[in-house]
């Protein structure tokens, strides 16, 4: 499958033409450069370390957990463990993940741009990136930071003698990072696609990273408000959280909760856009209610910002406010719901086929659909009192997070791979290390509901006996989960050296990012493509030559 | 609580409303095994009746169904709707105190709760109640958030400092249960928590009996009152004393400087002691000096209890004689004593 395009030479002389990965060899030709797609393979690089390290943590958390009594690690360890755990997964991982990786590869691709519309400044948030995470690594090894990730006040502000302000520091820098993401997915979707690329033409994942874009910028500055006051708090003893002072710590988990209740809806949001995707490129049918799908997105962006008060249900506000944020809470589930249903009716009828991708794809939509219905139990303020605080809620938001961001992230990247790297993974153990993600996070997350149930509270090293048992099979889960997640990281990488030649189109779909070579040039096309079909049609009329296709499989028919 | 062999998977349900938490719970979980039936189904006979035929197929195009959005937004809509009424029902029965309580008082600290009773016993992360009796709990902190939570009773409350924030159950099984601080606080987290001892009322009032500490609270707060801290300096009543009136404030809405008006409850009660200048009552300067940093949360728990007191609110205070003898156990009913408070 060597793709030798004799007009394709452009400016090297060579025989292949030349990519964004071979544009260049210097350390400074990539440090330097304003390659959206080079900015997401360092993305893709930072974050994937930033993973494995809260993958430790958790790991440390679930031997701990192991047995009942507080043994492995003592509970000023073990309550740091967790806590970095959190910071890291929630703000190095789940929130940079797919929109900084993929999206910043292709979303530019997707409509058809040359490249995002402030390249500089994305390449600052990659810096701004490092800068925070090296800050918050710094703090974890000098001793670590033990307030849970959510820095309730006034344990952080005057109890804890940890490094609360450096974290802090780190998180607060970072989330500027996700600002100048947000803002330059805006601007380019707004002013760079290309002729013909109309709005409901867009990739769902578009629509997907602009709702996500908006939250971001509206969001984020809100918790770096609350980050600035805790540490004003902190170093000058002003009344602002703890009431000693004066202050009113309620106050901080109304600001904390305002962003981060939507900053959820930064995790989950780009994955429902990578799902949409995938379902309908393994289906080889258009998307089921297209319109629905997009401004469903755009819905959860804005109801999103209308609930945080379910994370205060007993946290001492009216009964007048819990009731108001329940009922918001069960709007918010609706359009989650609609998606849910045009997702299953995709697959209606259309020519279903099992690579690693769907895998991941059909995965999401079984463990998102757990952790949708289970939010129902959380947003029905009656059962809360009894839940909030318990491992019911450790299980659910996994559910959410690692069931529908994490399983949307592998499967996108999966998806992606042939495109970013030009090689194929090996399929056999994609499928291998997908379906061991699949029931190893089953394993250690669905008994959690039934411990949550029957009371044990979470962020606790030591526990009554009575919950060991199942205590054991979530950490038997943890094991095969954490195997399903390395594997990905072996075979992936061996893919780069043995992988077979993807080609440009390996599973004959009709995106744009399916119409440049693999990978892409520097400046994603040839020539500024003109689009004249919907989205997600596979048939003749989107210009995909199928006879050619066919023979060309089998020839090769991996590719 | 017993001690089962096998895996519980199912806490006990011993408190009044228990049963209609436990009820929402089987509603959803009936409620989640329809859609997920539903949807799985679907997914698994998609996947196997159109799986792939031919590479590259191109099957015809549905671009979707107006009557299937509408559907499908409109009935998850109306469920969940049934699911928030629920909820809200269960809420108002968790969250609405009844009138006739017995009254608990509760200081978190890191890391144990420290537990008073109205008739002056003290407990550290244990509590006995007797059954059937409907218990509030008035809760704070000494220092940071804890969440004061007893699983068997389906309830729970954050504690937190500067505030009272109230609890209400009634058990209705004797027996042992967990308590647990289930908002995270600091080193020892997991090891404030306790037991919660739910007694036939015959077997309370022996507990009671057998443990008693010299004061009530009420005693305690009419000692710092009068003796150690000196509020009774202006505010011991009568018409020429430069402090408001105490007797009688107890839930009354009172008029402040400004015209705004506030009903004197126990929040109201702190905030004058810690913060004076903060509501001033018509007709007063505002010359009470702050007392915050001076009295502990115990200290202000039992000024609190004395000026209720002065109101004639009794479900704090248990009966006249400061030290209950066994004899005497069937007089521990807050309700059979007058008002207290008097020596």
């Amino acid at each position: 499958m060597e793709n030798v395009d004799s007009k394709n030479l452009g400016e090297s002389q060579g025989e292949e033409k030349v990519n964004y990965l071979t544009n260049g060899f210097s350390l400074k030709s990539w440090l330097l450069t304003k390659d959206h797609k080079r900015i997401a393979i360092m993305y893709l690089i930072s974050v994937s370390v930033f993973f494995f390290m809260g993958g430790i943590y958790a790991g440390l958390i679930r031997l701990e957990l192991l047995t009942p009594a507080s043994d492995l690690l003592e509970s000023g360890t073990y309550n740091k463990v967790f806590t970095q755990h959190g910071v890291i997964m929630v703000f190095f991982f789940l929130i940079p993940a797919i929109p900084a990786i993929l999206g910043n590869f292709l979303l530019p691709i997707m409509i058809g741009a040359k490249d995002l519309a402030f390249p500089r400044i994305n390449l600052l948030s990659l810096y701004i990136y490092w800068v925070g995470g090296a800050l918050t690594l710094y703090a974890m090894m000098q001793g670590g930071v033990d307030t849970g990730w959510t820095f309730y006040t006034p344990y952080s502000t005057t109890f804890s003698n940890s490094y609360v302000m450096a974290v802090g520091l780190g998180v607060f820098i970072n989330g500027f990072s996700s600002i100048l993401t947000g803002l330059n997915f805006i601007v380019t979707t707004h002013t760079m696609r290309a002729p013909g690329m109309t709005w409901f033409r867009l990739p769902l994942f578009v629509w997907a990273h602009y709702a996500t874009s908006l939250v971001m910028i509206l969001g984020t500055p809100v918790v770096a408000i609350t980050i600035l006051l805790l540490a004003v708090e902190r170093l000058t003893q002003t009344g602002i959280f703890d009431p000693a002072l004066g202050g009113d710590p309620i106050l901080f988990q109304h600001l904390f909760w305002f962003y981060s209740h939507p900053a959820v809806y930064i995790m989950i949001l780009p994955s429902m856009g990578v799902i949409s995707e995938l379902i309908s490129s393994f289906s080889r049918k258009k998307i089921f209610g297209y319109e629905f799908i997009a401004f469903s997105s755009i819905a959860i962006a804005v109801f999103g910002f209308l609930v945080w008060g379910h994370h205060m249900f007993v946290s001492g506000q009216s009964i007048y406010a819990g009731l108001v944020f329940s009922f918001l809470t069960m709007v918010v589930a609706v359009p989650s719901a609609i998606k849910m249903f045009n997702w299953t009716a995709t697959m209606y009828k259309g020519s279903v086929s099992y690579d690693t991708p769907m895998l991941y794809a059909i995965g999401f939509l079984g463990l998102f659909l757990v952790g949708g219905l289970t939010g129902l139990f959380l947003g029905s303020v009656g059962l809360t009192v009894h839940l909030t605080d318990t491992y019911f809620i450790v299980a659910h938001f996994h559910y959410v997070m690692v069931g529908g961001t994490v399983l949307g992230y592998l499967g996108g990247i999966h998806y992606w791979w042939p495109k970013m790297t030009g090689r194929m993974y090996s399929e056999f153990w994609g499928k291998i290390s997908a379906m061991l993600v699949f029931i190893g996070f089953n394993l250690t997350f669905f008994p959690q509901f039934i411990i949550g149930y029957q009371g044990m509270p979470r962020r606790y090293a030591a526990y009554p006996p009575e919950f060991q048992v199942l205590n054991i099979f979530s950490t038997a889960g943890a094991t095969v989960l954490g195997i399903g997640m390395i594997l990905p990281v072996i075979y992936l990488v061996a893919s780069l050296f043995n992988g077979k030649k993807a080609g440009d189109n390996p599973w004959l779909l009709p995106g744009l990012e399916w119409r440049t070579s693999s990978p892409p040039p520097t400046f994603n096309f040839e020539e500024t493509p003109v689009v004249t079909w919907e989205a997600y049609s596979f048939g003749e009329e989107s210009g995909l030559d199928i006879e050619e296709a066919r023979r060309a499989h089998k020839v090769s028919p991996t590719a | 609580m017993q001690d089962k062999s096998w895996v519980p998977l199912f806490p006990d349900a011993a408190s009044s409303f228990a049963w209609q938490v436990d009820a929402l719970y089987f509603y959803l979980i009936g409620i989640s095994l329809f859609f997920a039936v539903i949807v799985v189904v679907a997914v698994i006979a998609f996947a196997i009746k159109y799986r792939e035929k031919e590479k590259f197929a191109t099957p015809e195009e549905i671009h979707g169904s107006i009557p299937l959005e509408l559907f499908w937004s409109f009935v998850p809509f109306v469920i969940s709707m049934t699911i928030f009424l629920g909820g809200a029902i269960v809420y108002y029965n968790q969250y609405k105190i009844p009138e006739d309580t017995m009254e608990i008082y509760v200081v978190g600290k890191q890391w144990m709760w420290k537990i008073q009773h109205g008739t002056g016993q003290r407990e550290i992360n244990e509590l006995h109640v007797p059954v059937g009796r409907n218990i509030k709990l008035t809760m704070t902190t000494e220092d940071v958030l804890h969440d004061f939570f007893i699983p068997a009773f389906r309830t729970k409350a954050d504690v937190v400092p500067g505030r009272y924030t109230n609890l209400w159950f009634r058990a209705t099984k004797p027996g042992r249960y967990h308590l647990f601080c289930a908002e995270y606080c600091g080193l020892n987290h997991s090891g404030m928590g306790g037991w919660v001892y739910v007694m036939e009322q015959k077997d309370f009032d022996n507990w009671l009996s057998g443990s008693v500490s010299d004061q009530t609270p009420v005693q305690a707060g009419e000692d710092l009152f009068k003796n150690k801290l000196g509020c009774a300096s202006c505010h011991a009543g009568g018409q020429n004393q430069r402090g408001a009136v105490l007797q009688g404030i107890f839930n009354k809405e009172v008029k402040l400087v400004g015209g705004q008006t506030v009903v004197a409850d126990e929040a109201y009660i702190r905030n004058s002691i810690l913060n004076p200048a903060g509501q001033i009552v018509e007709g007063y300067q505002p010359i009470m000096p702050t007392f915050k940093g001076q009295v502990t949360e115990e200290q202000l728990v039992a000024l609190v209890a004395y000026i209720k007191s002065l109101s004639g609110d009794t479900s704090a205070t248990t009966p006249g004689p400061p030290a209950p003898k066994p004899a005497e156990s069937g007089a521990m009913q807050p309700s059979s004593s007058p008002a207290g408070g008097s020596k």
